[in-house]
């Protein structure tokens, strides 16, 4: 259960978007994508779910090239939570769960026993019983995604793509959500926005710029003052997490010394953080 | 509600309607007339008393006809807002109806295809749903195949540019001419004989064997491009064939019955208030209570102002427009409304 991208370029209305793109989501790991907006994390997604075409390169799935697969294996192989999704049609939770087993029926195939129970356990191991009666444009941000991240698990994919699916949620639910993906025992490759919530969860992580890979693996070498700097050309500081130990990122301001409260400012200059990332 | 109970009950409907449809008009018969004439006809011996008459020769092709119309342009409806992914859209959205017209348009007031007779108008009309539906494909496709907005925008501005050739044709064309343009714009089932029925109950059948094959596909769908691919589904073929399938269900029939606005848009949104979103039971349910509404719609099309025939899109938009807004309002989250 591993996803590998290989030399991947893709090119949308013939401009270049991501250019020779190599990484890999390994069995069970929870990967994850960040770099800034534009950078590509989405087209990669995307072209991994066949929305684009690669211009160069490919993606194996364990081993095999994923996009000779038919659309429908491949779906049963891997399922995608994109992020809050409105819909113009009033679709019960029960129901939209059960979307989820679109790729492995057919036609005029009637849900069985084996599709009701696929979906009464994604809805169980995602904890939305309580949704159920709802309809699932009544819910909630948090609610949608819980719900969608029960039809991926209906799919019955091992492998689960993510596209920033903690947007506009809030922090108990932005934990929550990522809490239970990296609890599911699938392969993850997930776009996060949030780098410290990022490195609070995943395994490894890419960092991307421009359409190419800054540098990729363990979080902690990857989320750097320098490598910030690099692909946001944002100054922050970098502490380690006290439960984790994992990178933390805090902003800076532009100029430290207007506008911040007062009171606030010896705390900072008392820590023995350097001042400047370029100082050592 | 299990989806039997609710087609069964709408099946229910259906008969009512028809019996009633068929019952009511300047004769009226009593339902059990009514039941005898359609047994004995279909057994393959119509009566030939007057009731028989009345019954077999009259007003059951036309109330036949305006049921199969109701259903076809109800899926057709509930498919369009699933490949545009738009509440508003209706089965014309994409130019049939005003392709239809030019088509029409011509017959009358030129006389194109005299040499057809009776059918010159419904060859008239589908030649021009055709075409305009050809145009609308052909000018809305992209690398990525057809998109929501260029398939609205596209059938919006064609529509548009049809209706103006249209309006030219018309304000060309004689006075008593025109007055039949009207009629015909308006839409009617007042012309209708048994030898209409096949074509639109063939295309019918065949929409909805594909559709409902289609079924777990449109719910996909409608979740969006990107959603249905993911989950397996080849949108760029399912959105051509959705196109073509719905045009050709309201091209045929707009050739039978003229333009009827309103069903198409209103009611799919009725039997989703009713059975919910999932295709696999709002298309059999559409086709039994489109069927039930537009009949209903007929009878009182001829009724109301008897001697003389109302246009039924004046009706359908009547009943219509009233109903779905009191259904918006009970659903207000649904349509855009905060929570």
């Amino acid at each position: 259960m591993s996803l590998r991208v290989e030399h991947l370029s893709v090119d949308i209305a013939r401009r270049r978007i991501v250019s020779d793109i190599s990484l890999a989501a390994g069995d069970r790991q929870f990967t994850a994508l960040l770099g800034p907006n534009g950078s590509g994390k989405s087209t990669i997604l995307k072209t991994i779910y066949r929305i684009h075409k690669p211009a160069a390169g490919r993606i194996l799935l364990d081993g095999t090239d994923l996009l000779a697969l038919s659309a429908r294996d491949a779906a049963r192989r891997i399922a995608v939570v994109a992020q809050e999704t409105t819909s113009e049609f009033d679709f019960s939770v029960r129901e939209m769960v059960m979307i989820g087993r679109t790729p492995h029926k057919r036609g005029f195939d009637a849900d069985t026993d084996a599709d009701h129970s696929a979906v009464e356990q994604a809805i169980e191991r995602v904890g939305c019983g309580h949704l159920i009666p709802r309809s699932f444009n009544t819910l909630s941000g948090g609610e949608k995604q819980l719900v969608l991240i029960a039809r991926a698990l209906a799919q019955g994919a091992d492998h689960l793509i993510l596209d920033e699916p903690t947007n506009h949620l809030d922090i108990h639910h932005q934990v929550e959500i990522l809490e239970l993906i990296a609890g599911l025992g699938v392969t993850v490759l997930a776009a996060l926005h949030d780098l410290s919530l990022a490195a609070l969860f995943c395994q490894s992580a890419y960092l991307l710029s421009s359409g190419r890979v800054v540098l990729g693996g363990p979080p902690a070498s990857v989320l750097t003052t320098q490598t910030i700097l690099r692909a946001y050309g944002a100054d922050v500081l970098v502490i380690d997490h006290p439960d984790t130990g994992t990178p933390h990122l805090i902003p800076r301001r532009a100029r430290p010394d207007s506008g911040a409260p007062a009171r606030c400012r010896p705390n900072i200059r008392n820590t023995d953080i350097p001042a400047s990332p370029e100082e050592p | 509600m299990p989806l039997a109970l609710v087609l069964a009950a709408c099946t229910v409907l259906l008969l009512v309607t028809i019996t009633l449809g068929v019952g009511l008009g300047p004769v009226s018969l009593s339902p059990a007339e009514v039941w005898h004439v359609i047994v004995g006809g279909l057994a393959g011996h119509p009566e030939n008393t007057t009731a028989g008459i009345i019954v077999w020769q009259i007003r059951l092709p036309e109330v036949m006809l305006a049921a199969v119309v109701g259903a076809a342009l109800t899926t057709a409806g509930a498919v369009v807002q699933v490949l545009v992914r738009n509440a508003l859209a209706d089965p014309f959205l994409l130019g049939v109806s005003s392709g239809a017209s030019v088509g029409a348009t011509a017959v009358l007031l030129l006389g194109a295809f005299a040499a057809l007779g009776v059918w010159a108008i419904s060859v008239g009309s589908i030649l021009g749903a055709l075409a305009a539906m050809a145009t609308v494909f052909a000018v809305s496709r992209s690398g990525r195949g057809l998109s929501p907005t260029q398939l609205i925008l596209c059938g919006v501005v064609l529509s548009a540019l049809f209706e103006s050739v249209t309006s030219f044709l018309i304000f060309r064309g004689n006075p008593q001419a025109t007055q039949s343009v009207l009629f015909w714009l308006l839409g009617s089932f007042g012309l209708a004989s048994w030898n209409q029925l096949p074509i639109p109950v063939v295309a019918l059948a065949a929409a909805m064997i594909y559709l409902m094959a289609q079924g777990r596909a449109l719910n996909a769908l409608a979740m969006g491009t990107e959603p249905a691919a993911s989950l397996g589904v080849d949108v760029r073929r399912l959105r051509r064939n959705l196109f073509i399938v719905t045009s050709l269900m309201a091209g045929v029939a707009v050739a039978v019955s003229g333009i009827i606005g309103f069903v198409g848009l209103v009611v799919p949104h009725i039997v989703r208030l009713m059975v919910g979103s999932d295709h696999r039971r709002v298309l059999p349910t559409g086709v039994l209570f489109g069927a039930s509404f537009m009949v209903l719609g007929d009878l009182l099309a001829r009724t109301i102002v008897a001697p003389q025939e109302m246009p039924i899109g004046v009706i359908t938009a009547f009943i219509g427009a009233p109903t779905l807004i009191v259904l918006i309002r009970r659903r207000p989250y649904l349509y855009g409304a905060t929570q």
